[in-house]
């Protein structure tokens, strides 16, 4: 029997506008869940044929780097008797891949890995695809967001640099980021509401590595690049995390520079900015496929997180290892599009008609 | 010299009898996958990426970095024989490879283009070897307005090209503008000009536009003229090697103009394929006789393929250095070193020196595997002209059909190929060009982004492309090039007058 505790921390993202709580109605889970080996296999479904494994993104970015390194690690430690096959189907923002898998009904050879474009694509582009369409398998963990500037910059703690924004001119502060009414301008959106009335100018570029060599060469100001974007830049002392956007520090401890480990960065909400935001890293399947079919890839995929490859890999990107399946996913995703739609909604991103 | 005794320790580790079989193998399945037109370099790469996980890292690098020169180099065989460019940076290739095929120059035409493509790549990997840190720095300067500036420049030193109306060229350039608008915007996250149609989320790939443009596009044409390669009847020259050689140093201009612009494209990083047309450009620009570019002329080989070729090593070095991929191979690469334990980064030279000069040393001997593999194959390559059209025809519809199939794994792509092939086809019949299309299909949507970028961090004002010396310099150097065609038939019209007062 699978037992699995579950431990809901629901925080809200709030934003403080000139001394008022404005709540954005926005709401993360904290979820710790501890799995025991279960039963799945004794019903005993497996692939008979290839696994298509899709990517709602691009070669090179945090989705097609975890996809990859997960086929790696199916591969090396022959989790699976099947091979596992990456395509990158990144059209409208990942709408691709969504529709593909939403049309592949009943088909327990295609898997999906998603980010928050999940929600957001959806929701800013009238594609017709919503997650309740699709087969939720797992959680594998949550990806971190961090505020980071260039390394000579004069700001040293969000506190001044919502102080910067709200003293300096109107849209003189430009952030980063991958993509447009994506995690990124989200973000960007719920800070701005702290510096109101003063505005932030929110440049889009393609990828996330992209985006922290900008913030090297001082072309942008700032960047909610994910860890492991920006890591590389931070150990070379080019850029400086100001604050994660997590209800809690991070637990890793090691040093990742001469001085400062993931845990020393504090939270942005300890330091006077009130955002909470992280981004799923999940797995999806077709659309009626049977549940013995999702209980061997809810097996296949904790068997990949136990490996040490995997604990490597989420160590160097400073993830959330929050692992979820079954009804406590669908709660988890519930809420988070719920999170979203809100977000969206207040920063005006939906399409016409949401 | 620090650097090198840290290339000799490169050497030293590349030079172990398992690397040196990785490095031939790599090389081979680069040259196959890169006539394959649509399985790029990239989803070559990526395919045989979790292979390689049990490898050492240094190992694997070498293996598929090999695999990228190989596909570099294959890219120009499909050019150069039926114009089916196989990677993008080849499309340039075929202007003037091609129709030095059809006079029954293949194998010249090829010995041009891999030399030219070795001689890129070695000064890339020099540049590379001793100028990493410097270079690196230079990278980091590039913001949105540089960028910008820098695909102005492609497009200024592009403008002109076909020898037919220039009316015809802007029709052309703003067809491609149109194409390559299709699909999502990623300055505002809408969807722009998909009429609901879901295939079209995607926008029109460059690579099926092409393998239809060019390859489709040709074999209706030959079919129209008699069902018969042209050039077929050439000899086969062994000696083709030694002669095209000895043609070669006279191009030295063309070919340092060439390597320059490849690497500052590829560490900028623009990437192979902007810095082919661009050189190819200039390159016809500068010429003394700009009217035999088109119909084949070797320097209309060397200069893509060295700037391609150039490009494609540079983009390398901000991978490493700075962790930005210069290209969609770099991309999976960088994903590799990832997986690998590696971060790739500053700090890459210093914790791992024997993984980054391993590398390195792999570079240089790599692309001189690759070019003596290429050369002794060059007869070879162009007996398969020699085979009957008939029986080569379906098998290049075949290739060019599995291709196009295999960029998205979408059957509509197909479709659009031959759609596109029709095109191809019309569009020689008219007499409309079609360089300033492909151009416009590749680069619009880029320039389009950077310019908006570049808006939105000046708050609107035009002045961000005047703001520092970099980018005036680039900005200036495309306006110029833009006007070059007015200043230089203003200059002949003023000579004119002059001589008609003096006489």
């Amino acid at each position: 029997m699978t037992t699995i505790t579950l431990n809901f921390g629901p925080s809200r993202i709030t934003s403080r506008m000139t001394g008022r709580t404005l709540a954005c109605g926005a709401a993360m889970f904290l979820a710790t869940a501890a799995f025991q080996p279960d039963t799945a296999m004794a019903q005993g479904w497996e692939p008979a044929k290839p696994v298509e494994f899709l990517i709602p993104a691009g070669t090179g970015g945090g989705a097609d780097q975890m996809a990859r390194f997960i086929q790696g690690v199916i591969t090396k430690h022959k989790l699976m008797k099947q091979p596992m096959v990456v395509v990158n189907k990144s059209g409208g923002a990942g709408a691709e891949a969504f529709l593909d898998i939403k049309v592949s009904n009943r088909d327990p050879h295609k898997l999906v890995i998603t980010l928050s474009n999940l929600f957001t694509t959806p929701l800013g582009t009238n594609i017709p695809f919503n997650w309740k369409e699709i087969t939720p398998v797992s959680m594998l963990a949550l990806d971190q967001f961090i505020l980071w500037v260039n390394a000579e910059s004069v700001i040293k703690t969000p506190a001044e640099y919502i102080a910067a924004v709200k003293n300096g001119e109107d849209r003189q502060m430009k952030m980063g980021g991958t993509g447009s009414k994506q995690e990124d301008q989200i973000i960007t959106v719920a800070i701005e509401r702290l510096a109101a009335p003063k505005k932030m100018t929110y440049i889009p570029y393609k990828g996330g590595g992209e985006v922290a060599v900008q913030l090297v060469g001082k072309h942008i100001d700032s960047t909610v690049n994910n860890p492991i974007e920006a890591v590389s830049q931070w150990r070379a002392n080019a850029l400086r995390p100001l604050c994660i956007f997590d209800a809690k520090r991070s637990t890793y401890t090691g040093k990742v520079t001469a001085t400062m480990a993931w845990s020393d960065i504090p939270t942005c909400k300890e330091s006077g900015m009130d955002v909470e935001y992280q981004m799923l890293r999940g797995i999806f399947a077709a659309p009626g496929i049977t549940p013995a079919q999702t209980a061997y890839y809810v097996d296949l995929f904790k068997k990949v997180t136990e490996t040490p490859d995997w604990k490597e890999f989420m160590e160097q990107g400073a993830f959330n290892q929050t692992m979820l399946s079954g009804d406590a996913f669908k709660t988890w995703l519930t809420t988070a599009e719920k999170t979203h739609y809100d977000l969206m909604k207040e920063a005006g991103f939906l399409a016409t008609g949401k | 010299m620090e650097e090198i005794n840290a290339l000799f320790n490169g050497f030293a580790v590349v030079l172990t009898p398992y690397n040196m079989i990785l490095m031939v193998v790599g090389i081979l399945l680069g040259v196959i996958i890169g006539v394959l037109p649509g399985l790029g370099g990239a989803n070559g790469v990526a395919i045989l990426l979790p292979l390689t996980f049990s490898m050492p890292p240094t190992s694997a690098i070498i293996m598929l970095s090999c695999l990228y020169w190989g596909a570099l180099f294959g890219g120009a065989i499909t050019s150069i024989l039926f114009n089916i460019p196989g990677e993008p940076w080849s499309v340039a290739t075929t202007f003037d490879g091609h129709p030095m095929a059809q006079n029954g120059k293949a194998d010249e035409a090829l010995t041009t283009a891999f030399t030219s493509s070795f001689i890129g790549a070695l000064f890339a990997v020099i540049v590379i070897t001793f100028l990493a840190p410097l270079v690196a720095k230079f990278a980091l300067k590039f913001g949105p307005a540089e960028f910008f500036a820098v695909q102005f420049l492609t497009f200024a030193s592009f403008i002109g090209m076909g020898a037919g109306s220039p009316f015809k060229t802007i029709m052309a350039m703003c067809l491609g503008f149109a194409l390559a608008a299709v699909g999502l915007d990623t300055i505002t996250g809408q969807l722009r000009m998909t009429f609901d149609f879901i295939t079209l989320l995607k926008g029109f790939g460059f690579l099926v536009a092409v393998i239809g443009l060019f390859g489709i596009g040709e074999m209706l044409s030959s079919m129209e003229e008699g069902l018969e390669f042209k050039g077929a009847h050439a000899k086969l020259r062994l000696d083709a090697v030694l002669r095209t050689w000895k043609q070669l140093p006279k191009y030295w201009a063309t070919s340092l103009r060439s390597c320059l612009i490849g690497v500052w494209m590829g560490i900028t990083p623009g990437g192979a394929t902007p810095a082919s047309f661009m050189s190819y450009g200039l390159a016809r620009r500068f010429a003394k006789e700009p009217k035999t570019f088109g119909k084949g002329n070797p320097e209309g080989i060397v200069a893509p393929e060295t700037a391609a070729h150039a490009a494609g090593t540079a983009a390398l070095l901000p991978m490493l250095t700075l962790g930005i991929p210069g290209s969609p191979t770099a991309a999976v690469l960088l994903g590799g070193l990832l997986i690998w334990g590696l971060q790739p980064g500053p700090l890459l030279f210093v914790e791992k020196p024997d993984f980054v000069w391993g590398l390195i040393a792999s570079m240089y001997l790599g692309n001189l595997v690759g070019l003596i593999v290429v050369l002794t194959c060059v007869p070879a390559f162009a007996a398969i002209l020699r085979v009957p059209f008939s029986i080569v025809a379906p098998v290049i519809m075949v290739i060019c059909a599995v291709g196009a199939y295999t960029v998205n794994n979408a059957i509509f792509d197909v479709w659009l190929m031959i759609v596109f092939g029709v095109m191809g086809y019309v569009f020689g019949k008219l007499k409309y060009p079609l360089a300033p299309l492909v151009l416009a299909l590749v680069l619009g949507d880029t320039a389009e982004s950077s310019f908006r970028q570049a808006m939105l961090a000046s708050q609107g004002s035009l002045s961000i492309f005047w703001a520092n010396p970099l980018v005036t310099t680039i900005m200036t150097l495309g306006v110029l090039m833009l006007l070059w065609p007015a200043i230089s038939w203003l200059r002949g019209l003023l000579r004119r007058q002059g001589g008609s007062v003096s006489a």
